[in-house]
């Protein structure tokens, strides 16, 4: 084969003629991350996460045969800031529930979601309501997590030569659906590798899905040494000498971020000495009693009272943090986001093993709270100006993003402190 | 049975049955040798085919913008009130089944639908009634169906008139005697031809490749799937000039070599297909078609007709070849071109009906023809179909270099005070008033040949909505930009709609248009965002008006969220 050089980022690179520019980079010591491309197929095309630059023009990097001369961008801030963006939307296309998802730790997607330093999603999450299809013989099929990546379409192929998943609909309609007669053909082995080779959660194998234990799956210790850099954090410079004010709320949360706080252990004691805390659950203080220099905020908002604390947070604190899943985007609470408010309600209240036959009356009084039609993220209410992801956030990462914040001091969060399956 | 034969097949199943059965898909599926799966992919994606069944008559209601401006609402509940059926589910024990489609190239004659794939046009809810009425009396489809005539309200002077003049049945073939291949060719690029979809690659330029392409057979393949919402000028030349667009297709098969042709007809334009295919027997009995064309050894050709089944992807011309396969419309990715590797991997040249319309007409008036016509870099007429607000909707065969104020002058379409425009669809750009002194031409507003004109009291963001709605629908679903997209951007047209968008959100919404441009797969998601991009810069001050300015603030609308709560306290007092 003959060889050729090009260029990656300005950098000489050489490659077989007509490699693929994913492999050929690699070679070259570059990474182009990607979902859906895989050495043995026909590049797809699909999930665009490695959408590069050549000679000028964008494509998807799996697509590309290298030849001579070629030029292409693959780190630029723009494609960089493009592979976050197409990462976004898949999570708020699905439904990523990370912390309850059996591939967490083992998932292609939310490790690509770490690399590129996902704090926060710039798009509207959609909630779609999807089904869970547990009917397969072997597997079964979550379209909450699916992103049509196509992979298990061409990969997974019963014996004698049929496709056991294809896409059904179109638009944003569509499914990437099971043929329930073939997937009955498939070994265990087999459909073990359909799971594996989905970059997400969306097929699992029933009685497999906790096949390797915590600590031991693909991305658990990766990039152990790696450090994110909290550059996009704003210092704010105080001329005044006094102690700095903290106020930490828990709206619709578990207190589990609350709960990290506190681990920030010894690190306790070197904060009181530089803080104090006002309104907050740690302090037991009710109202705000002074204007704080920050604002931690745990869980989104799914009552009127979420609302009224989160807008008395930003009227009183100069910086307003969004610490936790729930707090950036709904988390665990907004699971309700895919049904009606009335269904939930009914199901709680009027159809439960425990209410009353015949029950018709969902309790409410003028004093308990309203529910909201869907668990909002704080910034659609107000504005945030720091996301801290994490379920909960490792309690370092949140120390350091406040001292980061406060006290001009700049410190980076190791790899480990940034993950939170 | 042939993979390819696929579409047709389903079309037989889903005439026959008003759907496509179960017992049919496992049959195809143990023909074809797939799995079922495959087949029910083939069959979701295209929505003129049904898995439910479906009542004696089908009616697809247009629902693109200009029916929704010219009435859609009243009609869609004139025609459920008179059929006692909703739209988009199954009403058992009726006569009716009721659809919404996008545009089916009827914009001058809005709000239209088509029953049984018979078109019905200009409709009233008075109207809906009586149609209603004939139909439950078992009257005739075809008889009260409308007759849309194709409205040419415009040709240039005769000399200059290209397309729609006296048309001679094998005028430009009988030409090939006395020319060569190359000779076709250059004549085609003196004048320049190209691609009239809308990309405007260089015909002469794409026929080359494909006759240079040693592999055989090569295919010839015409796209008449004009899915552009507000575009029907190609369904002009099917329904006037049928005959000229095959001699472009038996011109490019001279050229390239190749043995077969087909033209892919969507279904919107179904009425149409006994038309054509009595053009396609006329060729074979003039001796135009099948072998030893025009006395020429060797000279062989035949053409068929597909029908699409509802797939404005489809459009797109490796959509489409994938489409004639028997497959989902999906695009290919971009590393070969189908003068490459085309249908069946075959050189394939896919061309627009009106390229091969013009191509004819090229071979037949010679070049020269077209020297004083049109600017110096777009040569000839271009056919453009101007809908919305104007007095005269139709077909208007303009010289290139024609500006937007002469379309709409009294002499032309007639418009009275416009204020948007939209060229090209959906997929194109916006005009402001600013503009409407820009050319239609190669160079500056290349038209594929949709003009829509939108008066001053059209609410902007409805026709926003209605383009992204339409996007999201007829993504192919394959690529992550397009697919979710669209969904994303219809959650900020419903905060500008509920008035607590900031000029942050406006910002937004340009910045993931170009994330959308940048990484999409094909032309569809490419573009799909880039009206609403544009339309904020162009028309500043209408959405200045609907948004907050102050880019910091964040509204919050209490009062809705608590909405669904508070009525269903409500409800479940008592």
């Amino acid at each position: 084969m003959k060889e050729v050089s090009f260029k990656i980022d300005g950098r000489d690179c050489k490659a077989e003629k007509g490699q693929n520019l994913i492999e050929a980079a690699k070679q070259n010591g570059i990474f182009i991350p990607t979902l859906c491309y895989f050495k043995h197929l026909n590049p797809l095309g699909s999930c665009r996460v490695c959408t590069v630059k050549q000679n000028g023009k964008p494509i998807a990097g799996c697509t590309v045969s290298i030849a001579e001369g070629m030029d292409i961008e693959v780190n630029t801030p723009e494609l960089l800031d493009n592979r976050k963006a197409i990462l976004e939307m898949m999570f708020v296309e699905g439904n990523h529930f990370c912390p309850s998802c059996e591939k967490s730790g083992d998932c292609q997607m939310q490790n690509l979601g770490y690399e590129t330093g996902i704090r926060y999603t710039r798009f509207p999450h959609l909630f779609v309501d999807r089904i869970v299809d547990a009917r397969p013989e072997r597997i079964v099929v979550n379209q909450n997590r699916c992103i049509k990546c196509k992979r298990c379409i061409e990969e997974v192929i019963t014996n004698d030569g049929f496709k056991v998943f294809n896409f059904t609909n179109r638009g944003n309609q569509t499914l990437v659906s099971v043929d329930y007669e073939q997937e009955a053909k498939l070994s265990e082995a087999q459909a073990e590798h359909a799971m594996h080779i989905c970059p997400t959660g969306s097929i699992l194998v029933k009685g497999k899905t906790f096949g390797k234990p915590f600590g031991d799956r693909q991305f658990d210790y990766a990039h152990e040494g790696q450090n994110i850099p909290l550059t996009d954090i704003k210092k704010q410079v105080k001329s005044n000498k006094r102690k700095m004010r903290v106020a930490t709320t828990s709206l619709a949360g578990c207190f589990g971020c609350h709960m990290s706080l506190l681990d920030v252990d010894l690190g306790l004691l070197d904060l009181i000495e530089l803080v104090e805390f006002n309104k907050s659950p740690l302090t037991d203080i009710k109202k705000f009693t002074e204007r704080c220099d920050i604002g931690l905020i745990e869980g989104g908002c799914c009552n009127t009272d979420n609302i009224e604390v989160l807008r008395e947070f930003r009227k009183n604190c100069d910086i307003l943090v969004s610490v936790g899943e729930c707090a950036i985007w709904g988390g665990l609470p907004a699971i309700r986001n895919t049904v009606p408010l009335e269904d939930c309600l009914k199901e709680a209240y009027l159809d439960s093993l425990t209410s009353e036959e015949g029950e018709t009356v969902i309790p409410h009084h003028e004093d308990i709270p309203k529910i909201l039609n869907k668990v909002y993220s704080n910034h659609e209410v107000v504005k945030i100006d720091y996301h801290i992801p994490g379920c909960p956030p490792n309690a370092n990462h949140i120390w350091n993003v406040v001292k980061n914040l406060l006290f001009e001091e700049e410190f980076s969060i190791s790899y480990p402190e940034f993950k939170y399956d | 049975m042939k993979r390819k034969r696929l579409l047709a097949r389903l079309w037989q199943f889903q005439n026959d049955n008003g759907y496509i059965p179960q017992v049919s898909i496992n049959k195809l599926a143990q023909e074809l040798r797939v799995s079922k799966i495959e087949i029910e992919g083939v069959i979701s994606f295209y929505h003129f085919f049904h898995k439910e069944p479906t009542n004696k008559y089908i009616i697809y209601l247009n629902k693109s913008i200009v029916s929704e401006f010219k009435g859609y609402n009243n009609v869609k509940k004139a025609f459920e009130k008179e059929t006692n059926c909703t739209f988009e589910t199954n009403n058992k024990d009726s006569l009716f089944s009721l659809f919404e489609t996008p545009c089916i190239g009827l914009s001058d004659q809005e709000p239209a639908a088509l029953i049984n794939f018979y078109p019905f046009t200009n409709l009233t809810p008075q109207k809906v009634r009586s149609i209603i009425f004939h139909l439950k009396n078992g009257n005739n489809l075809k008889d009260i169906s409308s007759n849309p005539t194709s409205k040419i309200q415009y040709k240039p002077a005769k000399n200059k008139t290209i397309f729609f003049r006296d048309y001679v049945l094998g005028n430009s073939i009988k030409k090939l005697k006395n020319l060569t291949q190359n000779q076709v060719l250059s004549e085609l690029k003196n004048v320049g031809v190209s691609g009239r979809g809308g990309a405007f690659f260089q015909t002469a330029t794409k026929w080359t490749y494909c006759k240079n392409n040693k592999n055989k057979p090569k295919y010839i393949i015409c796209n008449a799937d004009e899915g552009e919402p507000g575009t029907f000028k190609d369904k002009a030349i099917l329904n006037n000039l049928p005959g000229l667009m095959l001699e472009g297709m038996i011109l490019a098969a001279y050229v390239t070599g190749a043995k077969n042709g087909i033209i892919y007809l969507r279904a919107e334009y179904k009425y149409l297909q006994p038309k054509i295919e009595k053009a396609i027997a006329l060729m074979y009995k003039s001796g135009f078609l099948g072998k030893n064309i025009n006395g020429i050894k060797n000279f062989n050709f035949e053409i068929e007709l597909q029908l699409g089944a509802g797939a404005y992807i489809c459009g797109a011309e490796t959509a489409l070849i994938e489409s004639l396969e028997g497959k989902r419309g999906e695009p290919r990715i971009r590393n070969l071109f189908p003068t490459e590797a085309g249908y069946l991997n075959k050189p394939t040249v896919v061309n627009n009906v009106e390229t091969f319309a013009l191509a004819a007409r090229v071979i037949e008036l010679g070049s020269c023809f077209f020297k004083n016509i049109g600017t110096k870099i777009s040569k000839g007429t271009k056919l453009v179909s101007i809908s919305g607000d104007i007095a005269k909707p139709g077909i208007f065969e303009i010289e290139w270099g024609t500006t937007i104020n002469q379309l709409l002058s009294i002499e032309m379409c007639n418009a009275s005070e416009p204020y948007y425009i939209q060229i090209n669809g959906p997929s194109g750009v916006c005009i402001n008033q600013n503009e409407f002194n820009r050319k239609i031409a190669k160079e500056d507003l290349a038209c594929n040949g949709s003009i829509m004109v939108f008066n001053k009291n059209r609410n902007i963001i409805q026709i926003i909505e209605n383009f992204t709605k339409f996007f999201r629908s007829e993504s192919c679903g394959n690529c992550t930009p397009c697919r979710a997209g669209n969904q994303i951007l219809l959650e900020k047209i419903k905060k500008i709609k509920n008035g607590i968008a900031t000029a942050n959100d406006l910002d937004d919404i340009k910045k993931w248009n170009n994330i959308m441009k940048l990484s999409s797969k094909c032309g569809l998601g490419k573009y799909s965002a880039s009206t609403f991009s544009s339309a904020i810069d162009k028309f500043r001050n209408y959405f200045n008006k609907i948004i907050i300015k102050n880019k910091g603030e964040i509204k919050f609308d209490l009062e809705a969220a608590v909405f669904d709560y508070n009525e269903l306290i409500q409800n479940t007092q008592n």
